[in-house]
Protein backbone atom coordinates (compact mmCIF):
# COMPACT_ATOMS: atom_id res chain seq x y z
CA UNK A 1 0.00 0.00 0.00
CA UNK A 2 1.39 3.44 -0.46
CA UNK A 3 1.97 6.10 1.86
CA UNK A 4 -0.88 6.40 4.55
CA UNK A 5 -1.47 8.10 7.74
CA UNK A 6 -4.30 6.99 10.16
CA UNK A 7 -5.63 9.92 11.96
CA UNK A 8 -9.06 8.75 12.62
CA UNK A 9 -8.26 6.72 16.49
CA UNK A 10 -11.76 8.22 17.96
CA UNK A 11 -12.93 6.16 15.42
CA UNK A 12 -11.27 2.83 16.30
CA UNK A 13 -7.51 2.48 16.88
CA UNK A 14 -5.40 -0.37 15.73
CA UNK A 15 -5.29 -3.56 17.72
CA UNK A 16 -1.66 -3.33 20.12
CA UNK A 17 0.61 -6.06 19.99
CA UNK A 18 0.58 -6.91 23.58
CA UNK A 19 -3.41 -7.01 23.19
CA UNK A 20 -2.81 -9.79 20.68
CA UNK A 21 -0.62 -11.57 22.03
CA UNK A 22 -2.64 -12.04 25.30
CA UNK A 23 -5.67 -13.00 23.04
CA UNK A 24 -3.81 -15.50 20.37
CA UNK A 25 -4.14 -18.85 22.91
CA UNK A 26 -8.03 -17.92 23.06
CA UNK A 27 -8.24 -17.88 19.55
CA UNK A 28 -6.26 -21.14 19.18
CA UNK A 29 -6.04 -24.06 21.52
CA UNK A 30 -7.55 -23.01 24.64
CA UNK A 31 -11.10 -23.14 23.27
CA UNK A 32 -12.96 -24.74 25.72
CA UNK A 33 -15.64 -22.79 27.25
CA UNK A 34 -15.14 -21.12 30.48
CA UNK A 35 -18.62 -22.27 31.97
CA UNK A 36 -17.60 -25.77 31.95
CA UNK A 37 -15.98 -27.67 34.79
CA UNK A 38 -12.80 -29.65 33.22
CA UNK A 39 -9.73 -28.49 34.07
CA UNK A 40 -9.05 -28.08 30.03
CA UNK A 41 -11.92 -25.25 29.76
CA UNK A 42 -10.80 -23.96 33.73
CA UNK A 43 -7.82 -21.63 31.90
CA UNK A 44 -10.44 -19.70 30.16
CA UNK A 45 -12.25 -18.84 33.39
CA UNK A 46 -9.12 -18.19 34.55
CA UNK A 47 -8.14 -15.62 32.03
CA UNK A 48 -11.64 -13.87 32.31
CA UNK A 49 -11.48 -13.84 35.76
CA UNK A 50 -8.09 -11.99 35.49
CA UNK A 51 -9.07 -9.78 33.40
CA UNK A 52 -12.09 -8.76 35.27
CA UNK A 53 -9.48 -8.00 38.01
CA UNK A 54 -7.49 -5.74 35.95
CA UNK A 55 -10.35 -3.81 34.54
CA UNK A 56 -11.38 -3.27 38.70
CA UNK A 57 -8.27 -2.45 39.68
CA UNK A 58 -7.43 0.10 36.48
CA UNK A 59 -10.82 1.71 37.46
CA UNK A 60 -10.86 1.75 41.07
CA UNK A 61 -13.62 -0.53 40.99
CA UNK A 62 -14.28 -4.22 42.38
CA UNK A 63 -14.51 -7.27 39.81
CA UNK A 64 -18.03 -7.97 40.81
CA UNK A 65 -18.75 -4.77 39.60
CA UNK A 66 -17.31 -4.83 35.83
CA UNK A 67 -19.44 -6.68 33.63
CA UNK A 68 -18.28 -7.73 29.91
CA UNK A 69 -20.31 -7.01 27.03
CA UNK A 70 -20.03 -6.19 23.62
CA UNK A 71 -18.88 -2.67 23.70
CA UNK A 72 -19.51 0.46 23.88
CA UNK A 73 -22.97 0.83 22.55
CA UNK A 74 -24.15 -2.50 24.80
CA UNK A 75 -23.17 -0.74 28.01
CA UNK A 76 -25.04 2.74 27.04
CA UNK A 77 -28.37 0.93 26.04
CA UNK A 78 -28.22 -1.52 28.85
CA UNK A 79 -27.10 1.35 32.02
CA UNK A 80 -29.79 3.63 30.70
CA UNK A 81 -32.98 1.39 29.57
CA UNK A 82 -32.34 -0.62 33.25
CA UNK A 83 -32.03 2.29 35.30
CA UNK A 84 -35.27 3.31 33.84
CA UNK A 85 -36.89 0.36 34.54
CA UNK A 86 -34.45 0.25 38.42
CA UNK A 87 -35.89 3.41 39.21
CA UNK A 88 -39.83 3.29 37.50
CA UNK A 89 -41.60 3.63 40.67
CA UNK A 90 -39.63 6.80 41.51
CA UNK A 91 -40.57 8.06 37.79
CA UNK A 92 -39.39 8.59 34.19
CA UNK A 93 -37.68 11.65 34.20
CA UNK A 94 -33.34 11.41 32.80
CA UNK A 95 -31.13 14.46 32.32
CA UNK A 96 -28.47 14.17 29.59
CA UNK A 97 -26.71 16.51 27.39
CA UNK A 98 -27.24 18.05 23.70
CA UNK A 99 -24.00 16.29 22.64
CA UNK A 100 -24.26 12.51 23.04
CA UNK A 101 -22.98 9.84 21.24
CA UNK A 102 -25.87 8.12 19.27
CA UNK A 103 -25.72 5.04 21.35
CA UNK A 104 -26.91 7.60 24.15
CA UNK A 105 -29.07 9.71 22.21
CA UNK A 106 -31.04 7.23 20.23
CA UNK A 107 -31.85 5.40 23.26
CA UNK A 108 -32.96 8.43 25.18
CA UNK A 109 -35.06 9.52 21.82
CA UNK A 110 -36.46 5.68 21.93
CA UNK A 111 -37.46 5.91 25.72
CA UNK A 112 -38.96 8.74 24.63
CA UNK A 113 -41.76 7.19 22.32
CA UNK A 114 -42.23 5.20 25.30
CA UNK A 115 -43.09 7.76 27.58
CA UNK A 116 -39.72 8.75 29.34
CA UNK A 117 -39.48 12.59 29.97
CA UNK A 118 -35.59 13.70 29.10
CA UNK A 119 -33.93 16.82 29.83
CA UNK A 120 -31.05 17.97 27.48
CA UNK A 121 -28.62 20.05 28.94
CA UNK A 122 -27.30 23.01 26.85
CA UNK A 123 -23.99 23.15 26.36
CA UNK A 124 -21.89 26.50 25.50
CA UNK A 125 -19.33 26.96 22.59
CA UNK A 126 -16.88 25.06 23.84
CA UNK A 127 -19.14 21.89 24.65
CA UNK A 128 -19.48 22.62 28.82
CA UNK A 129 -22.93 22.19 30.77
CA UNK A 130 -23.05 24.45 32.90
CA UNK A 131 -23.29 22.41 36.41
CA UNK A 132 -26.09 25.32 37.98
CA UNK A 133 -28.13 24.02 34.95
CA UNK A 134 -28.05 20.11 36.01
CA UNK A 135 -29.27 21.24 39.59
CA UNK A 136 -31.84 22.97 38.48
CA UNK A 137 -33.22 20.06 35.83
CA UNK A 138 -33.51 17.76 38.81
CA UNK A 139 -36.65 16.80 39.47
CA UNK A 140 -38.47 14.77 42.25
CA UNK A 141 -39.02 12.08 39.16
CA UNK A 142 -35.82 12.15 38.16
CA UNK A 143 -34.28 8.77 37.95
CA UNK A 144 -30.85 9.07 36.00
CA UNK A 145 -28.45 11.55 34.90
CA UNK A 146 -26.18 10.49 31.57
CA UNK A 147 -23.44 12.43 30.90
CA UNK A 148 -20.11 11.69 28.74
CA UNK A 149 -16.73 12.03 30.58
CA UNK A 150 -15.49 13.15 26.48
CA UNK A 151 -16.78 13.53 23.62
CA UNK A 152 -15.95 12.15 20.36
CA UNK A 153 -16.46 14.59 18.27
CA UNK A 154 -14.81 18.06 19.43
CA UNK A 155 -12.85 16.23 22.21
CA UNK A 156 -13.83 18.37 25.57
CA UNK A 157 -13.57 17.08 28.38
CA UNK A 158 -16.36 17.22 31.12
CA UNK A 159 -16.61 17.58 34.82
CA UNK A 160 -17.97 13.51 35.70
CA UNK A 161 -16.69 13.77 39.45
CA UNK A 162 -18.51 17.17 39.99
CA UNK A 163 -21.46 15.43 37.91
CA UNK A 164 -21.56 12.69 39.98
CA UNK A 165 -21.32 14.58 43.40
CA UNK A 166 -24.49 16.59 42.06
CA UNK A 167 -26.01 12.73 41.14
CA UNK A 168 -25.16 11.54 44.67
CA UNK A 169 -26.29 13.96 47.11
CA UNK A 170 -29.90 14.39 44.61
CA UNK A 171 -30.03 10.30 45.00
CA UNK A 172 -29.99 10.21 41.11
CA UNK A 173 -28.37 7.42 39.67
CA UNK A 174 -25.72 8.55 37.67
CA UNK A 175 -24.41 7.34 33.82
CA UNK A 176 -21.11 7.94 32.09
CA UNK A 177 -20.42 7.18 28.38
CA UNK A 178 -16.87 7.50 29.19
CA UNK A 179 -15.64 5.23 25.93
CA UNK A 180 -13.57 8.16 24.83
CA UNK A 181 -11.77 8.73 28.24
CA UNK A 182 -11.00 5.60 29.22
CA UNK A 183 -7.43 4.65 28.78
CA UNK A 184 -6.97 7.85 27.55
CA UNK A 185 -7.48 10.77 30.90
CA UNK A 186 -7.52 9.34 34.31
CA UNK A 187 -10.94 8.04 35.38
CA UNK A 188 -12.16 6.19 38.25
CA UNK A 189 -15.12 4.97 39.32
CA UNK A 190 -13.80 5.25 43.11
CA UNK A 191 -13.32 8.78 43.64
CA UNK A 192 -16.09 10.11 41.53
CA UNK A 193 -19.59 9.01 42.47
CA UNK A 194 -20.37 7.49 39.09
CA UNK A 195 -22.99 4.78 39.23
CA UNK A 196 -22.44 3.16 36.17
CA UNK A 197 -19.76 3.59 33.53
CA UNK A 198 -19.58 2.47 29.37
CA UNK A 199 -16.40 1.47 28.13
CA UNK A 200 -15.35 -0.28 24.96
CA UNK A 201 -12.01 -1.76 24.09
CA UNK A 202 -11.31 -1.07 20.22
CA UNK A 203 -10.84 2.84 21.53
CA UNK A 204 -7.58 1.71 23.65
CA UNK A 205 -6.01 -0.31 21.10
CA UNK A 206 -7.95 -3.54 22.56
CA UNK A 207 -10.20 -5.29 19.80
CA UNK A 208 -13.37 -4.51 18.63
CA UNK A 209 -16.69 -5.87 19.75
CA UNK A 210 -15.86 -5.87 23.36
CA UNK A 211 -16.54 -3.68 26.27
CA UNK A 212 -17.59 -3.14 29.53
CA UNK A 213 -20.41 -1.74 31.99
CA UNK A 214 -19.03 -0.76 35.38
CA UNK A 215 -22.33 -1.13 37.67
CA UNK A 216 -21.25 0.02 41.28
CA UNK A 217 -22.33 -2.55 44.23
CA UNK A 218 -25.55 -1.83 45.18
CA UNK A 219 -27.15 -0.78 41.88
CA UNK A 220 -29.55 -3.71 41.32
CA UNK A 221 -29.66 -3.28 37.45
CA UNK A 222 -32.53 -5.64 35.92
CA UNK A 223 -31.24 -8.58 33.31
CA UNK A 224 -30.00 -7.23 30.29
CA UNK A 225 -30.32 -10.83 28.46
CA UNK A 226 -31.87 -13.49 30.06
CA UNK A 227 -30.05 -17.60 29.40
CA UNK A 228 -27.30 -19.11 30.42
CA UNK A 229 -26.44 -16.65 33.41
CA UNK A 230 -23.27 -15.48 32.50
CA UNK A 231 -21.92 -12.22 33.93
CA UNK A 232 -23.48 -13.29 37.63
CA UNK A 233 -27.04 -13.20 35.59
CA UNK A 234 -27.36 -9.99 34.33
CA UNK A 235 -26.01 -10.86 30.93
CA UNK A 236 -25.98 -14.18 29.79
CA UNK A 237 -23.97 -15.57 26.50
CA UNK A 238 -20.87 -17.69 26.35
CA UNK A 239 -17.81 -15.20 26.79
CA UNK A 240 -16.09 -13.48 24.07
CA UNK A 241 -12.86 -15.12 26.25
CA UNK A 242 -10.08 -13.67 23.51
CA UNK A 243 -11.87 -9.99 23.52
CA UNK A 244 -11.93 -10.02 27.13
CA UNK A 245 -8.70 -10.93 27.86
CA UNK A 246 -7.98 -8.59 24.89
CA UNK A 247 -9.28 -5.58 26.40
CA UNK A 248 -7.81 -6.20 29.99
CA UNK A 249 -4.36 -6.26 28.38
CA UNK A 250 -5.09 -3.10 25.98
CA UNK A 251 -6.40 -1.18 28.86
CA UNK A 252 -3.41 -2.06 31.26
CA UNK A 253 -1.17 -1.23 28.00
CA UNK A 254 -2.99 2.17 28.13
CA UNK A 255 -3.25 2.89 31.72
CA UNK A 256 0.31 2.35 32.40
CA UNK A 257 1.61 4.50 29.45
CA UNK A 258 -1.08 7.20 29.69
CA UNK A 259 0.91 10.05 31.22
CA UNK A 260 3.44 9.75 28.66
CA UNK A 261 1.53 8.73 25.81
CA UNK A 262 -1.21 12.00 26.51
CA UNK A 263 2.02 14.34 26.99
CA UNK A 264 3.34 13.28 23.33
CA UNK A 265 -0.09 12.94 21.63
CA UNK A 266 -1.01 16.44 22.95
CA UNK A 267 1.49 17.59 21.42
CA UNK A 268 1.31 16.47 17.95
CA UNK A 269 -2.60 17.32 18.47
CA UNK A 270 -1.49 21.14 19.60
CA UNK A 271 0.86 21.09 16.54
CA UNK A 272 -2.07 20.57 14.39
CA UNK A 273 -4.04 22.84 15.93
CA UNK A 274 -1.59 25.44 15.96
CA UNK A 275 -1.23 25.16 12.09
CA UNK A 276 -4.37 24.44 10.80
CA UNK A 277 -6.10 27.12 12.30
CA UNK A 278 -3.76 29.84 10.65
CA UNK A 279 -6.37 28.52 7.36
CA UNK A 280 -8.09 31.86 7.03
CA UNK A 281 -12.19 31.39 8.15
CA UNK A 282 -11.17 28.14 10.33
CA UNK A 283 -11.42 27.17 13.36
CA UNK A 284 -11.13 24.59 16.47
CA UNK A 285 -13.89 23.28 18.23
CA UNK A 286 -14.43 22.03 21.45
CA UNK A 287 -12.50 23.32 24.51
CA UNK A 288 -8.92 24.67 23.74
CA UNK A 289 -7.33 22.84 26.95
CA UNK A 290 -9.93 20.70 28.69
CA UNK A 291 -9.73 18.63 25.44
CA UNK A 292 -8.68 15.00 25.09
CA UNK A 293 -5.13 14.14 24.40
CA UNK A 294 -5.74 12.63 20.63
CA UNK A 295 -8.65 14.85 19.12
CA UNK A 296 -8.08 17.72 17.14
CA UNK A 297 -11.31 18.95 15.54
CA UNK A 298 -12.06 22.13 13.17
CA UNK A 299 -14.28 23.77 10.94
CA UNK A 300 -13.27 25.42 7.91
CA UNK A 301 -15.87 27.67 6.56
CA UNK A 302 -17.63 27.80 2.49
CA UNK A 303 -16.46 23.58 2.08
CA UNK A 304 -17.98 20.72 2.91
CA UNK A 305 -16.69 17.89 5.16
CA UNK A 306 -17.25 15.16 3.06
CA UNK A 307 -14.91 16.44 -0.15
CA UNK A 308 -12.49 17.10 2.99
CA UNK A 309 -12.60 13.56 3.42
CA UNK A 310 -12.10 12.59 -0.17
CA UNK A 311 -9.01 14.50 -1.13
CA UNK A 312 -7.67 13.85 2.29
CA UNK A 313 -7.97 9.63 1.16
CA UNK A 314 -6.69 10.61 -1.87
CA UNK A 315 -3.52 12.13 -0.44
CA UNK A 316 -3.60 8.61 2.09
CA UNK A 317 -4.22 10.49 5.17
CA UNK A 318 -7.54 8.81 7.46
CA UNK A 319 -10.36 10.75 9.23
CA UNK A 320 -13.75 12.42 9.45
CA UNK A 321 -16.57 14.43 9.43
CA UNK A 322 -19.58 15.31 10.89
CA UNK A 323 -21.31 16.89 7.83
CA UNK A 324 -24.64 15.68 6.63
CA UNK A 325 -22.94 14.40 3.81
CA UNK A 326 -21.23 12.24 5.72
CA UNK A 327 -23.86 10.67 7.12
CA UNK A 328 -27.64 8.98 5.84
CA UNK A 329 -29.97 11.99 7.40
CA UNK A 330 -28.63 15.00 5.38
CA UNK A 331 -28.34 16.72 8.60
CA UNK A 332 -25.01 17.75 10.34
CA UNK A 333 -23.85 16.26 13.28
CA UNK A 334 -25.87 16.77 16.39
CA UNK A 335 -23.11 17.84 18.48
CA UNK A 336 -21.70 20.22 16.43
CA UNK A 337 -25.31 22.08 16.20
CA UNK A 338 -25.58 22.08 20.05
CA UNK A 339 -22.27 23.80 20.12
CA UNK A 340 -24.38 26.85 18.37
CA UNK A 341 -22.45 26.47 15.11
CA UNK A 342 -24.63 27.32 11.90
CA UNK A 343 -25.53 24.09 9.97
CA UNK A 344 -23.42 25.59 6.85
CA UNK A 345 -20.60 26.33 9.08
CA UNK A 346 -20.97 23.13 10.90
CA UNK A 347 -21.18 21.26 7.38
CA UNK A 348 -17.51 21.74 7.01
CA UNK A 349 -15.87 19.92 10.14
CA UNK A 350 -13.15 17.68 10.19
CA UNK A 351 -11.90 15.40 12.81
CA UNK A 352 -7.77 14.39 12.92
CA UNK A 353 -7.46 11.98 15.79
CA UNK A 354 -4.35 10.81 16.59
CA UNK A 355 -3.00 8.48 18.94
CA UNK A 356 0.48 7.09 20.08
CA UNK A 357 1.05 5.69 16.99
CA UNK A 358 1.31 8.32 15.11
CA UNK A 359 4.39 10.28 14.47
CA UNK A 360 6.00 14.11 14.26
CA UNK A 361 6.39 13.22 10.36
CA UNK A 362 2.78 11.98 9.97
CA UNK A 363 1.46 15.80 11.43
CA UNK A 364 4.23 17.49 9.10
CA UNK A 365 2.15 15.30 6.24
CA UNK A 366 -0.98 16.27 7.22
CA UNK A 367 0.32 20.11 7.71
CA UNK A 368 1.10 19.86 4.35
CA UNK A 369 -1.50 18.27 2.48
CA UNK A 370 -4.44 19.42 4.24
CA UNK A 371 -4.00 23.55 3.66
CA UNK A 372 -3.82 23.13 -0.58
CA UNK A 373 -7.21 20.99 -0.19
CA UNK A 374 -8.85 23.39 1.63
CA UNK A 375 -7.63 25.91 -0.92
CA UNK A 376 -8.72 23.94 -3.56
CA UNK A 377 -12.36 23.12 -2.37
CA UNK A 378 -12.88 27.21 -1.90
CA UNK A 379 -11.80 27.77 -4.93
CA UNK A 380 -14.36 26.00 -6.19
CA UNK A 381 -17.04 27.06 -3.70
CA UNK A 382 -19.71 30.20 -5.02
CA UNK A 383 -19.41 31.00 -1.32
CA UNK A 384 -15.70 31.86 -0.73
CA UNK A 385 -16.76 33.69 -4.10
CA UNK A 386 -19.19 35.54 -1.92
CA UNK A 387 -16.99 36.40 0.84
CA UNK A 388 -13.97 37.65 -1.02
CA UNK B 1 -19.40 3.81 -1.50
CA UNK B 2 -18.71 5.91 -4.57
CA UNK B 3 -18.18 4.76 -8.69
CA UNK B 4 -15.03 5.41 -10.25
CA UNK B 5 -16.78 7.83 -12.12
CA UNK B 6 -17.72 9.86 -9.65
CA UNK B 7 -14.17 9.62 -8.08
CA UNK B 8 -13.30 10.62 -11.10
CA UNK B 9 -15.42 13.48 -11.72
CA UNK B 10 -14.88 14.30 -8.12
CA UNK B 11 -11.02 14.27 -8.49
CA UNK B 12 -10.64 16.08 -11.72
CA UNK B 13 -13.61 17.99 -12.30
CA UNK B 14 -14.55 19.72 -15.67
CA UNK B 15 -15.31 23.10 -16.33
CA UNK B 16 -14.83 24.30 -12.67
CA UNK B 17 -14.78 28.36 -13.02
CA UNK B 18 -17.15 30.61 -13.93
CA UNK B 19 -17.96 31.88 -17.49
CA UNK B 20 -16.11 35.58 -17.71
CA UNK B 21 -18.99 36.46 -20.67
CA UNK B 22 -22.01 34.28 -19.58
CA UNK B 23 -25.45 35.34 -20.91
CA UNK B 24 -26.78 32.46 -18.60
CA UNK B 25 -26.44 32.12 -14.68
CA UNK B 26 -28.05 30.07 -12.36
CA UNK B 27 -27.69 28.94 -8.55
CA UNK B 28 -29.77 26.62 -6.69
CA UNK B 29 -29.53 24.81 -3.33
CA UNK B 30 -28.87 26.23 0.01
CA UNK B 31 -26.12 26.53 2.60
CA UNK B 32 -28.19 25.13 5.30
CA UNK B 33 -28.43 21.48 3.62
CA UNK B 34 -24.98 21.59 2.65
CA UNK B 35 -24.68 22.10 -0.93
CA UNK B 36 -25.05 24.85 -3.37
CA UNK B 37 -24.31 24.91 -7.41
CA UNK B 38 -23.80 27.95 -9.54
CA UNK B 39 -23.83 27.19 -13.28
CA UNK B 40 -22.59 29.94 -15.58
CA UNK B 41 -23.48 29.50 -19.65
CA UNK B 42 -22.58 31.36 -22.97
CA UNK B 43 -25.39 30.49 -24.94
CA UNK B 44 -24.99 31.64 -28.62
CA UNK B 45 -27.28 30.52 -31.50
CA UNK B 46 -29.45 28.66 -29.06
CA UNK B 47 -26.47 26.81 -28.49
CA UNK B 48 -24.47 26.41 -24.84
CA UNK B 49 -21.02 27.03 -26.71
CA UNK B 50 -19.17 27.37 -22.63
CA UNK B 51 -20.49 26.14 -19.70
CA UNK B 52 -18.43 26.02 -16.33
CA UNK B 53 -19.33 25.61 -12.77
CA UNK B 54 -18.99 25.99 -8.80
CA UNK B 55 -20.32 24.24 -6.37
CA UNK B 56 -20.54 24.37 -2.49
CA UNK B 57 -21.40 20.21 -1.33
CA UNK B 58 -19.98 16.55 -0.68
CA UNK B 59 -18.52 14.52 -3.32
CA UNK B 60 -21.64 13.82 -4.93
CA UNK B 61 -22.31 17.36 -5.26
CA UNK B 62 -18.68 18.19 -7.17
CA UNK B 63 -19.16 14.92 -9.55
CA UNK B 64 -22.70 16.00 -10.77
CA UNK B 65 -22.03 19.13 -11.35
CA UNK B 66 -19.09 18.40 -13.22
CA UNK B 67 -20.50 15.55 -15.30
CA UNK B 68 -23.68 17.90 -16.10
CA UNK B 69 -21.87 20.70 -17.61
CA UNK B 70 -20.20 18.03 -19.41
CA UNK B 71 -23.63 16.64 -21.15
CA UNK B 72 -24.66 20.19 -22.05
CA UNK B 73 -21.71 21.77 -23.13
CA UNK B 74 -22.27 22.18 -27.04
CA UNK B 75 -25.89 21.46 -27.25
CA UNK B 76 -28.84 23.32 -27.66
CA UNK B 77 -30.97 24.85 -25.12
CA UNK B 78 -33.73 21.83 -25.76
CA UNK B 79 -31.62 19.13 -25.40
CA UNK B 80 -30.24 20.79 -22.00
CA UNK B 81 -33.73 21.24 -20.81
CA UNK B 82 -34.25 17.62 -21.68
CA UNK B 83 -31.29 16.58 -19.51
CA UNK B 84 -33.28 14.49 -16.48
CA UNK B 85 -31.11 13.45 -12.86
CA UNK B 86 -31.52 10.15 -13.85
CA UNK B 87 -29.56 11.01 -17.32
CA UNK B 88 -27.12 12.29 -14.86
CA UNK B 89 -26.68 9.54 -11.94
CA UNK B 90 -26.25 7.30 -14.94
CA UNK B 91 -23.46 9.09 -16.90
CA UNK B 92 -21.62 8.49 -13.64
CA UNK B 93 -22.43 4.70 -12.94
CA UNK B 94 -24.88 5.24 -10.35
CA UNK B 95 -25.17 7.01 -6.97
CA UNK B 96 -26.05 6.46 -3.76
CA UNK B 97 -28.87 6.12 -2.98
CA UNK B 98 -28.53 9.20 -0.16
CA UNK B 99 -26.87 11.04 -3.25
CA UNK B 100 -29.29 11.14 -5.50
CA UNK B 101 -30.73 14.58 -4.73
CA UNK B 102 -27.28 16.03 -5.92
CA UNK B 103 -27.79 14.77 -9.28
CA UNK B 104 -31.88 16.69 -8.70
CA UNK B 105 -29.52 19.71 -7.68
CA UNK B 106 -27.36 19.42 -10.98
CA UNK B 107 -30.69 19.11 -13.43
CA UNK B 108 -31.85 22.85 -11.66
CA UNK B 109 -28.78 24.50 -11.88
CA UNK B 110 -28.84 23.74 -15.62
CA UNK B 111 -32.17 24.80 -16.04
CA UNK B 112 -32.03 27.69 -13.81
CA UNK B 113 -29.27 28.90 -15.70
CA UNK B 114 -31.21 28.76 -19.10
CA UNK B 115 -34.02 30.34 -17.39
CA UNK B 116 -32.06 33.39 -16.50
CA UNK B 117 -30.70 33.10 -20.17
CA UNK B 118 -34.13 33.95 -21.25
CA UNK B 119 -35.48 36.65 -18.38
CA UNK B 120 -32.75 38.57 -20.19
CA UNK B 121 -33.96 38.25 -23.14
CA UNK B 122 -37.31 39.72 -21.90
CA UNK B 123 -39.02 35.87 -22.51
CA UNK B 124 -40.88 34.25 -19.63
CA UNK B 125 -39.36 30.64 -18.58
CA UNK B 126 -42.02 29.69 -16.75
CA UNK B 127 -43.57 27.83 -19.29
CA UNK B 128 -41.02 26.71 -21.38
CA UNK B 129 -38.98 25.33 -18.23
CA UNK B 130 -42.21 24.85 -15.61
CA UNK B 131 -40.51 26.84 -13.11
CA UNK B 132 -38.73 30.66 -12.90
CA UNK B 133 -36.74 29.10 -10.04
CA UNK B 134 -37.05 31.74 -8.11
CA UNK B 135 -36.63 29.95 -5.07
CA UNK B 136 -37.12 32.39 -2.56
CA UNK B 137 -41.05 32.66 -3.75
CA UNK B 138 -41.22 28.76 -4.18
CA UNK B 139 -40.50 28.26 -0.45
CA UNK B 140 -42.68 30.80 0.43
CA UNK B 141 -45.91 29.02 -0.71
C1 LIG C 1 -18.68 8.36 22.97
C2 LIG C 1 -18.98 7.03 22.36
N1 LIG C 1 -19.95 6.26 22.88
C3 LIG C 1 -20.25 5.06 22.36
C4 LIG C 1 -19.58 4.55 21.25
C5 LIG C 1 -19.98 3.21 20.72
O1 LIG C 1 -19.05 2.23 21.01
P1 LIG C 1 -19.04 0.83 20.23
O2 LIG C 1 -18.64 1.15 18.82
O3 LIG C 1 -18.04 0.00 20.93
O4 LIG C 1 -20.41 0.27 20.31
C6 LIG C 1 -18.56 5.33 20.68
C7 LIG C 1 -17.79 4.88 19.51
O5 LIG C 1 -18.20 4.73 18.40
C8 LIG C 1 -18.27 6.60 21.23
O6 LIG C 1 -17.31 7.39 20.71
Amino acid sequence: MSKMVYADNAATTALSKNALDAMMPYLTEQYGNPSSIYKFSQNSKRAIDGAREKVASILGARPEEIFFTSGGTESDNWAIKSALELRADKGKHIISTGIEHHAVLHTLQHLETQGAEVTYLPVNELGQIDLNDLRKAIRKDTVLITVMAANNEIGTILPVAEIGAVARESGVLFHTDAVQAVGHIPISTAGMSIDMLSLTAHKFKGPKGCGALYIRGGVRLPTLLHGGGHERGLRSGTENTAGIVGLAAALEEASLHMNENAKRVSAMRDRLIGGLTKIPASRLTGHPTKRLPGIASFVFEYIEGESIILLLDQAGICASSGSACSSASLEPSSVLLAIGLPHEIAHGSLRLSLSEDNSEEDIDYILEKLPPIIERLRSMSPLWDNKK
Amino acid sequence: MYSEKVMDHFGNPRNVGEVEDANAVGQVGNPICGDIMKISMKIEDDVISDIRFKTFGCGAAVATSSIATELVKGKTINEALSLTNKAVAQALDGLPPAKMHCSVLAEEAIKAAIADYYQKQGVDPEPIIGCNFNCAQCKEE
